[in-house]
């Protein structure tokens, strides 16, 4: 329907977009100057970022980022050992892993409390999701005690499992919603046309819900790249990510600042990475118009 | 017998959809599931398509019961009301979906699919993806869908619902003669009761769960089971008159004493409802002692007929249809109506049943 339109929509003054674009970099400043800031700090040797009065003309160098690679951290006090790139990987290593796990048993789960009715699934799904709201130090003591007995200490399947609080309930939530959001009809013509239950949920429910899947899965990864307190309880150096790892930078001879900024740096370009390929599928519709609404 | 449904039942939280229903239908036959919406007619499809399992009684297909077998070892097809297609899928897989669980080779699948939508005239969107369909095209990818299987049992669910008023004049023509190509036996759910009697060889009236009257479009328009029935076909509606025969096989209308012919006559004494179909009544400036005395109200082109609007001395609401020839011919005002007794039909009042002519009630 052809709806007339608002003459004072048409023409926004100039004023007016002057202001909103005023407003829309003073947004902007705000939020990036951090990452810039730091951006700015990796570039940097100690002495410089910590001269009085701050100044952004300087001469750059990678030093931070050549000491991170490499390993060996030069302060005034000497030489030393970091392990910050095999953090890194096992950032990635924990990531990607709870987050596949947590997918492979999460979409299927959210498929069975988005589809079946079934006792207690209402008060399963709520369970799950309370793990989110309990505090993780309330857990952990008596879990590292278990995780002894068990011999999980100190294991990545240990780390993955825990991390599983983190990334199974907000699969299970986001991708329950993207599942109940699909027409039921649209899988029953599908199984009407002669095929099984699996297929249907692997070849409609799952694609159509991928978007949600998607998102899902990155949110999931994000929020166990930055979790903190799991592993620095239940593992020891070589098993920590990069969150844990940073506090390497606090030295008995003062605080790295250009390394914990270069390191920042490194450990947020694969989120950043991730979110950039993602945010394809974050913004495909899910409503791909089969079924009149 | 192809399909066979025998006493089913399905209730949703304590209210029963399906009561105890009955239908036999044979290959190759057309049956036009019809009735008002919430009548059951969409819950008794998804019965027979195994998506609803139901709380008593059975389906067979072809003999075999297949009460409780899943949906796709029933050797079905199913258009859906909101097409339910495939978004992420071209309409070409759409309508491939239904073959490729058969293992048939690749060109084998192809030629089906080609012949089926070449048929339906929708071979040239064939690449596109659902969304890119018009209301149409969806509803014949849809219908190519549920057919390229040439399924024994075909349950379609009032799939000209969403289409506009052209296209469904079009496919109420085309798709009998397209359904008889395929012999499947067809299941068609309609609320609209043109189309029930334009599309099936035989209708199923379905009115709370149960099925009323199974019969000819003509037997059911002209010797309608109930008086609900008889409402439910005809367009303008039926008129219905709250009568008492007496033995001589009168009845009063408008303080009128009007003869029905003597095979009511068992009927005398009972009270009923009489109903004269529009077309079967007549207007004229002369009275006589077969007429009533009524008020022509006002006149309405409907379709190919003129539609008088009368009103009676003690305000009761009668429809007269004439044909187009002799519209603009009656006065408004004073008039007498008419109705061939011949024509005319009788319900009991208390159970709504239909009183056969020369028989008791």
């Amino acid at each position: 329907m052809a709806t007339p339109r608002d003459p004072g929509m048409d023409h926004t003054s100039t004023l007016e977009k002057v202001l909103r674009g005023v407003a829309l970099t003073a947004i902007a400043v705000f939020f990036m100057f951090p990452i810039f800031w730091i951006l700015l700090m990796s570039l940097q040797t100690n002495e410089t970022i910590l001269r009085i009065p701050p100044s952004i003309v300087f001469e750059p160098t990678l030093s931070n980022y050549t000491a991170l690679i490499s390993g060996k951290l030069t302060s005034a006090a000497g030489t030393l050992d970091i392990a910050f790139m095999h953090n890194l990987w096992n950032s990635i290593l924990l990531s990607t892993l709870s987050v596949l796990l947590a997918l492979l048993l999460g979409v299927p789960a959210a498929y069975a409390f988005a589809r079946f009715k079934f006792r207690l699934g209402e008060f399963i799904a709520f369970t799950l999701l309370s793990f989110r709201f309990a505090p993780p130090l309330l857990v952990l003591l008596p879990l590292s005690l278990i995780f002894q007995y068990l011999g999980l200490a100190d294991t990545y399947i240990g780390l993955i499992w825990v991390y599983q609080l983190i990334a199974l309930p907000l699969i299970l939530w986001i991708v329950r919603g993207y599942f109940e959001d699909i027409s039921p009809d649209i899988e029953h013509a599908y199984r009407i046309a002669g095929h099984s239950w699996l297929n249907t949920f692997l070849r409609i429910a799952v694609p159509l819900a991928r978007p949600g899947i998607a998102a899902a899965g990155l949110l999931a990864f994000i929020f166990c790249w930055n979790n903190f307190i799991f592993a620095l309880i239940l593992a020891s150096a070589d098993k920590q990510p990069v969150t844990v790892g940073a506090l390497a930078f606090v030295t008995a001879s003062g605080i790295q600042y250009g390394q914990i900024a270069a390191a920042i740096v490194l450990s947020v370009t694969p989120t950043l990475l991730l979110a950039l390929y993602a945010q394809r599928y974050l913004v495909e519709g899910l409503s791909m118009g089969a079924v009149k609404g | 017998m192809a399909l066979r449904l025998q006493a089913l039942s399905k209730s949703y939280g304590g209210k029963t959809v399906i009561d105890a229903l009955s239908l036999e239908a044979t290959s190759g036959d057309i049956v036009t599931v019809f009735g008002p919406s919430g009548g059951g007619k969409t819950v008794l499809l998804r019965l027979i398509a195994g998506i609803e399992v139901p709380e008593s009684g059975q389906v067979l297909i072809d003999g075999t019961d297949m009460t409780y077998a899943t949906p796709d070892a029933r050797g079905i097809g199913m258009a859906f009301q909101n097409y339910a297609l495939f978004p992420h899928m071209s309409a070409y897989d759409n309508v491939a979906s239904a073959l490729t669980p058969r293992k048939l080779g690749e060109s084998e699948i192809r030629s089906r699919v080609n012949h089926i939508v070449r048929l339906l005239k929708i071979d040239h969107v064939m690449g596109h993806k659902p969304r890119e369909l018009s209301n149409g095209q969806k509803q014949r990818t849809a219908l190519a869908r549920a057919l390229v299987g040439a399924p024994k049992i075909l349950l379609l669910d009032d799939p000209l619902r969403n289409v506009d008023a052209k296209l469904r004049y079009e496919m109420r023509l085309e798709l009998p003669v397209l359904l008889r190509k395929f012999g499947s036996t067809v299941l068609y759910v309609t609320q609209d009761y043109k189309e029930a009697m334009a599309i099936g060889n035989r209708i199923a009236v379905l009115i709370a769960g149960r099925i009323v009257q199974v019969a000819t479009p003509s037997e059911i328009y002209d010797r309608p089971a109930t008086v609900e029935v008889a409402r439910l076909f005809g367009d303008p509606g039926i008129n219905l008159f709250d009568v008492t025969p007496d033995t001589d096989g009168r009845v009063a209308i408008a303080n009128a004493q009007l003869s029905i012919g003597a095979e009511f006559a068992s009927a005398a004494g009972v009270p009923c409802v009489l109903g004269i179909r529009p077309d079967a009544i007549t207007v004229s400036q002369t009275a006589n002692g077969a007429t009533f005395p009524v008020d022509v109200v006002a006149e309405t082109p409907l379709n190919d007929r003129s539609v008088l609007l009368l009103r009676t001395a003690d305000g009761k609401e009668v429809l007269a249809a004439l044909p187009a020839s002799a519209a603009g011919t009656t006065p408004i005002g004073a008039a007498h109506a008419a109705f061939a007794s011949a024509s005319a039909l009788m319900f009991d009042r208390a159970s709504g049943l239909s009183i056969a002519r020369g028989a008791r009630p």
